[in-house]
């Protein structure tokens, strides 16, 4: 029922996905305090916002992560990009603590750890269910 | 326990609540159309990245998911600006992982088996922890 579609080149996938998606947030936020507040009188800001480069890096960044996402939930389960993909949290909370010099308290250790043993878990398992054909509704709809 | 910090309880569950089954249903949607559609890399390789985009795009149940995923974004937002940022958003990230879990299972008969549930769980445990 369940089978491994993993290649090395889908696990690079995976990287991306969980590397851009906080990498984008985080530059999406820095160019936001660069640009301060919006209100809604004054939309116009946001067009000045994408003149700011850490905002155009951070949505460039998110288009990488949701192409990626899109192309792994075409060759694996949900339930196993979403878990797989969490490490990201981790690799952003590594950066803060190693580049930065960031202190991470304990229990953010302690999460990062939970989170590496889930990523452990999942990645070791199948990676897609094959749907048997009495699922009309997940035939193919688009050719 | 006041009757005012009950309401706040309550009206932060039903934002939380909000935000958590707007991501679920998008983030379901758009994975029942990306398994409908097939594997990006074979129709890449026949059509192109042109004709891949175009299938993608084409996918009513993509639309559909993509809507809730927005429906979702601002729901967060309108959170954001009534509760703290350190409840609602380990708590909508954290619990969509659970969501999902059971959805995955539901609706597109993934085999969730005890190792991805571990899994569910664990990142659940592991963003409320990096938030606190």
């Amino acid at each position: 029922m369940t089978k491994s579609t993993m290649t090395f080149r889908r696990y690079v996938v995976l990287g991306v996905v969980a590397v851009t998606a906080p990498l984008g947030d985080f530059l999406l936020s820095i160019g936001m305090a660069r640009v301060g507040p919006v209100s809604l009188s004054h939309l116009s800001t946001l067009i000045y916002a994408l003149k700011t480069p850490q905002i155009l890096l951070g949505i460039a960044l998110l288009i990488c992560f949701f192409s990626s996402y899109l192309a792994s939930l075409s060759w694996a389960d949900l339930t196993y990009v979403l878990p797989a993909t969490s490490i990201g949290n981790v690799i952003v909370a590594l950066l803060a603590h190693f580049g930065k010099h960031e202190h991470i308290p304990l229990t953010r250790w302690l999460g990062i750890i939970l989170i590496t043993a889930a990523v452990g878990f999942v990645t070791r398992g199948p990676s897609y269910t094959e749907i048997p054909k009495h699922h009309p509704e997940l035939e193919v709809e688009t050719r | 326990m006041s009757t005012l910090s009950l309401q706040h309880g309550w009206a932060d569950a039903a934002m939380i609540a909000a935000i958590v089954i707007f991501a679920t249903i998008g983030d379901v949607m758009i994975a029942a159309a990306m398994r409908a559609i097939g594997d990006l890399d074979d129709i890449k390789a026949r059509r192109g990245l042109s004709g891949a985009i175009l299938a993608v795009l084409g996918s009513p149940r993509f639309v559909f998911g993509v809507s809730f995923m927005a429906l979702s974004f601002f729901s967060l937002l309108f959170a954001l600006s009534h509760a703290d940022l350190s409840l609602v958003a380990p708590a909508s990230a954290s619990l969509t992982f659970v969501t999902n879990a059971i959805a995955a299972k539901i609706f597109l008969h993934e085999n969730v088996d005890s190792r991805r549930w571990l899994a569910a769980v664990l990142v659940c445990a592991g963003v409320t922890l990096m938030a606190l």
